[in-house]
């Protein structure tokens, strides 16, 4: 070999081997350390980077604002995963050390993954309308949050609402709704509650799954105008969610009649088909689009000093007040857990203990600068909260959404048995014994 | 001379026909069998061990497995993925439905249920070669994603289609679950890698290797000589997929936890086995372990090292680690196309010459 | 009895009940095989001159689209400071058509001028190496977000005899006939041409006999990076421009196995069998197993028309020398 070569093949095998393998040093004692496992990458990056500038604005917002929590600063970190799962828990693991105040996977692929590794860990894993719904059985998934509502839950809202545009629960006799979904855990977890309803209201429902990542949907529409349903449901994310829209507008699939779940509810989703998206109504579970007192005030302490995350006319968005609404509960929680147990920096089991008795009321939103959000009451055995559910409506010249619809109750008496079967199922199988609740 | 072979000989055909027949070679495996045994159960993190060590140990598995098959056999299969899949499958339905029943012998069991799968995708490849068959064992893996993704009995009815390991002991000491301790989990899978790895060390050096390196180098040769090409490819995808299933079953129990195969297991895993085999090594059993090491630490190192040591964002030190990493993919190729295991191989010779050039 | 009425003898009676739908979604697989096909065309060029099979060929598309999309709207980040004003969609695919040339001389100077007769699958991990770096690439200059590609296609759609079709994708079949005669015509005729073949033979011999094996692969690794120019464009006015867009070589491959790895005309037939393959499975016979059955069709059908011709419809016939 001649000498460059080896020069540079000993360079690489120096600089591979030598570097760090531990991680983070974050090692300050008087620090609430977050980390966000976020993508800026890979297929899902344009509706995972709003999510991300949000964590990453709340908490500067906190800091410049607050100065901390209660005074105590907050560190927050990024690791990137791609939505992938394996490099999920590969930042898990990195960064399980700090003590991080909660884990947010913002994927639920992750989630699955990370529910069995918290309860040894002892560190709260709380995912905001996606992961297992189940875990919302506090008794069986003591260390599992995921208030302030789930995807069953959606799903009987979103019959509701289509039965309140037919007239009545009982119109939806004979009527068609199909459910267009990702064919991945995450969309397949509406199915069984979908079905469950179409028993008992007696809809006719198509299921039609949509591989990933979604490119190619012209099977899926094409059946779509064979069965000519009266509704679409649509549980996607990332370009899937605009492919659909694009689809469904070239079929001449009426747009009003189409919605989307709180994931395939975003700008991102419908900008890319312009015009044709007007109309497209998705369930969320928050407003969006207003100027709040918190919007104000992540102008003025974060953005003005430019110390942004993203682009300042993005912090309306839907996906970013998701992204603001995880740390938003994030660090209430910490703030209850330090009122409460006295303490600078809560240790796992006492953001655990906060976040269970977590009771936000309108006086709290007011605070916060967000009013108008409904009361969100967490108990031992219901880590969900049972949040009413809005529907919001694209409109493709103002290029905003709009609320459509009131907050719309989910029906609670068909979705809990199903949740306390499925836990029970679990705790069958892992060997867990349920906490008493009482 | 980095030691002597002079003065070794050997007096009987058993001695000379050994693994490793060389005493300083063998004391240094053992050795370093025994290093890692001890060191990474004592002295390595949580993180190491778990988001490292043990991801490289299953994946040298199934690298091993793919490279008996496309290294010393010829055929190149782009299914891995789907064969991991079925193997993590087997693993979570024998054990959910037989809980008595020893880890080890799920894993065999996982193993063998790959085995059987395997062959029946193997028997395309008697009519058809090179890129074809490769693309057309890609419609194993989207057919075998497909229907674990659809079939609820392979999930047990489970609403999302998760795969989640229930926590089972190994001889007393619990290697499943999340309370499983790292390096019990570590241990146990160095064991089940160390008799792997032997198993297909001997099976390569035997008539059975033989056969299939005589199949990869001139097939329409060997078939006029008397092997038999159908029986020896279907025998080469057998025994492939078992190890493959192995370590899909290994990846769900020990090291995932839970799993959603279509996620897991696609098209993306398939490709990452066949790169460790090819830049580590095809037809190389060393070759199988390098390359599993460099696939699973460099992305893991470039990215700790841009963002914990040139203090860049995560997004942006994830796109640089794409760069560097296909740079680095291309430059070894350049520099050795037959594998790092290949510059290990010329790295001792002239280490045994050593001071001398020739 | 049920299970076999519903496989072999429902979706028949289907299909002929309602045969104007029937006649829509063939010529809706039609219409998605000739899209396949513009991707299947770029490996198919690339293979034939230099026997490499391209992994970053989905990569390419992707970088083309982000190109164009960079130029059209001016956002060139890391060039003159991101001043670059938009310019009209012509002048941006020229531009951008210069920029996949350049690429193509990098590729050849950096990674295959060094791998000369290497074995191919080698080769092939060198293109997944660049696949890498074109991928981290085109995410550090442009970022993560879709953008739209509007070069001025019409959309909509109209009904003829009672089935819907697309006006875009009557566009994308103009386009891929233009582009497949075009192709044909230069490797049929010109010199080059002859000389591509003669290098996909044999690299040793055809440098032997002093065909400039370094012109021959820039030219061809350029005509593969403009047509996938034209296959980034389609997909990318189609669905957005994002990551997402290299992923449709994985939908080529079925393709490429069924109308050869070397053949033109065999990746355009190939691409409407597929595409009408998939599209009747899926909504035929789909339903009976709730679906998503497109992609392993795809490949179960190459597959089986391969036990029959294993060098694909129109692949060069494999003759093997002991």
């Amino acid at each position: 070999m001649k000498l460059t070569k080896k020069l540079l093949l000993g360079g690489a095998l120096a600089t591979l081997l030598s570097s760090p393998f531990a991680v983070s040093t974050v090692s300050a004692a008087d620090q609430i350390y977050l980390a966000g496992l976020v993508y800026r990458t890979g297929p899902y990056a344009p509706n995972g980077t709003p999510f991300a500038n949000g964590f990453k604005d709340y908490v500067e917002l906190i800091n410049q604002r607050d100065g901390g929590v209660n005074g105590v600063p907050v560190v927050y970190e990024e690791c990137e995963t791609g939505y992938n799962t394996k490099v999920g828990v590969e930042c898990y693991e990195k960064i399980k050390g700090n003590n991080p105040a909660i884990i947010v996977p913002n994927s639920t692929g992750i989630t699955y993954q990370l529910i069995p590794k918290v309860v040894q860990d002892k560190i709260p894993l709380v995912t905001m309308g996606y992961g297992r719904t189940s875990g919302a059985v506090g008794s069986v998934f003591p260390w599992y949050f995921n208030f302030p509502t789930t995807y069953w839950s959606q799903a009987t809202a979103i019959i509701r609402y289509i039965g309140a545009q037919e007239g009545g629960m009982d119109k939806l006799k004979g009527k068609k709704i199909a459910h267009v979904y990702h064919n991945s855990a995450y969309g397949k977890e509406a199915n069984p509650t979908l079905e469950v309803l179409a028993e008992k209201f007696g809809y006719d429902l198509t299921l039609l799954a949509v591989d990933h990542p979604g490119q190619e949907q012209k099977a899926t529409w094409l059946q779509i105008r064979k069965k000519r349903p009266d509704w679409v449901f649509m549980s996607g994310w990332g370009i899937m969610n605009s492919t659909a829209i694009k689809e469904a507008a070239a079929i001449g699939f009426p747009m009003d009649h189409f919605i989307g779940n709180w994931w395939s509810g975003s700008e991102n989703d419908v900008l890319p088909a312009g015009d044709l998206a007007d109309g497209y109504k998705s369930a969320t579970f928050h407003a969006s689009g207003a100027e709040t007192p918190l919007h104000k005030d992540i102008k003025k302490h974060v953005y003005d000093k430019g110390l942004g995350a993203g682009d300042a006319d993005r912090i309306y968005e839907v996906l970013y007040i998701r992204g603001l609404l995880n740390h938003i509960f994030a660090l209430e929680a910490v703030r209850r857990a330090q009122d409460h147990f006295g303490v600078k920096v809560p240790s796992g089991e006492q953001t655990r203990h906060a976040l269970e008795n977590m009771h936000m009321t309108a006086a709290d939103w007011n605070r916060i600068g967000l009013p108008g959000f409904p009361e969100i009451k967490v108990t031992c055995d219901d880590h969900e909260g049972g949040h009413p559910v809005l529907i919001q409506e694209w409109d493709a010249s103002a290029k905003t959404w709009s609320v459509i619809s009131d907050w719309i109750p989910v029906m609670k008496d068909v979705v809990r048995p199903m949740m306390e079967a499925d836990a029970a199922k679990y705790a069958a199988e892992n060997n867990i014994t349920p906490r008493d609740c009482g | 001379m980095i030691y002597r072979e002079t003065g070794q000989f050997k007096p009987t055909y058993r001695s000379d026909s050994a693994v490793f027949p060389i005493p300083q070679d063998r004391w240094v495996v053992v050795a370093f069998v025994i290093l890692l045994t001890i060191v990474p159960s004592f002295f390595a993190s949580e993180y190491l061990l778990q988001a490292i060590l043990v991801p490289i140990l299953i994946y040298s598995i199934a690298a091993i497995g793919l490279n008996l098959l496309t290294g010393y056999c010829g055929q190149l299969s782009l299914g891995t993925g789907g064969f991991m899949a079925v193997g993590a499958v087997a693993c979570y339905k024998f054990s959910t439905a037989l809980p008595e029943l020893n880890i080890l012998i799920v894993l065999l069991l996982s193993g063998l249920v790959t085995a059987g799968v395997g062959l029946i995708f193997g028997v395309p490849s008697l009519r058809i070669k090179g890129f074809y068959l490769a693309v057309a064992t890609l419609a194993a893996q989207f057919f075998l994603n497909w229907l674990f993704n659809k079939v609820a009995w392979f999930q047990n009815y489970t609403p999302s289609g998760t795969l989640t390991m229930p926590p089972r002991e190994f001889f007393g000491v619990l290697v499943t679950g999340a309370a499983a301790q790292p390096h019990h989990r570590y241990l146990f899978c160095l064991g089940v890698v160390v008799i792997l790895a032997l198993a297909a060390t001997n099976i390569v050096r035997g008539p059975v290797g033989r056969a299939w390196m005589a199949i990869r180098d001139m097939d329409i040769a060997a078939e006029l000589i008397g092997f038999r090409p159908f029986q020896t490819k279907l025998l080469a995808f057998s025994v492939s997929s078992f190890y493959v299933g192995v370590a899909g079953a290994l990846a769900l129990a020990l090291w995932l936890g839970s799993v959603e195969t279509a996620e897991a297991f696609d098209i993306n895993q398939s490709f990452q086995v066949l790169f460790m085999i090819i830049i580590g090594g095809l037809g190389s059993m060393l070759g199988s372990f390098i390359g599993a090491a460099f696939i699973v630490v460099t992305p893991i190192v470039l990215t700790n090292l841009m963002v914990y040591g040139f203090g860049l964002e995560a997004v942006t030190a994830k796109h640089f680690e794409f760069i560097f990493f296909g740079g680095l993919i291309i430059f070894f190729l350049i520099v050795e196309p037959h594998g790092i295991a290949r510059l290990w191989q010329i790295a001792k010779e002239k280490l045994r010459l050593w001071p001398f050039p020739h | 009895m049920n299970v076999l009425n519903a496989v072999f003898v429902a979706p028949f009676l289907d299909m002929a009940d309602s045969p104007a739908f029937f006649f829509e979604v063939v010529i809706g697989g039609l219409m998605s095989g000739v899209m396949y096909s513009l991707v299947a065309l770029g490996f198919v060029l690339i293979f034939k001159a230099s026997s490499v099979f391209n992994f970053a060929q989905g990569v390419f598309a992707l970088f083309a689209a982000l190109t164009l999309v960079g130029l059209m709207t001016g956002t060139v980040p890391f060039v003159l400071g991101n001043t670059l004003p938009g310019m009209p969609a012509f002048v941006a695919i020229i531009l951008t058509g210069v920029i996949m040339v350049g690429l193509a001389f990098l590729v050849e100077r950096v990674v295959l001028r060094p791998m000369v007769n290497q074995e191919h699958i080698i080769m092939f991990m060198s293109t997944i190496g660049i696949a890498f770096v074109l991928e981290g690439f085109g995410d550090l200059m442009w970022g993560s977000e879709v953008k739209v590609l509007d070069i001025g296609i019409p959309t909509g759609s109209f009904f003829y005899l009672d089935m819907l079709i697309q006006v875009f994708d009557l566009w994308a079949a103009g386009i891929a006939a233009i582009l497949v005669v075009v192709l044909a015509v230069f490797f049929q005729t010109t010199r080059i041409g002859r000389a591509l073949r003669a290098v996909a033979d044999d690299h040793q011999a055809a440098l032997s006999v002093g065909i400039p094996l370094k012109t021959i692969w820039v030219v061809v690794w350029s005509v593969a990076g403009i047509v996938a120019l034209v296959a980034g464009i389609m997909w990318g006015a189609k669905s957005g421009v994002q990551f997402s867009l290299s992923l449709i070589a994985l939908r080529a491959l079925p393709v490429l196995i069924l109308g050869g790895f070397t053949s033109i005309p065999g990746a355009i037939v190939g691409g409407l069998i597929i595409g009408v393959g998939e599209k009747v499975a899926e909504v035929y016979w789909g339903p009976l197993v709730n679906g998503a059955i497109e992609t392993w069709f795809a490949f179960v059908l190459a597959l089986i028309f391969l036990l029959f011709r294993p060098q694909g419809l129109f692949g060069e016939k494999i003759i093997e020398r002991v």
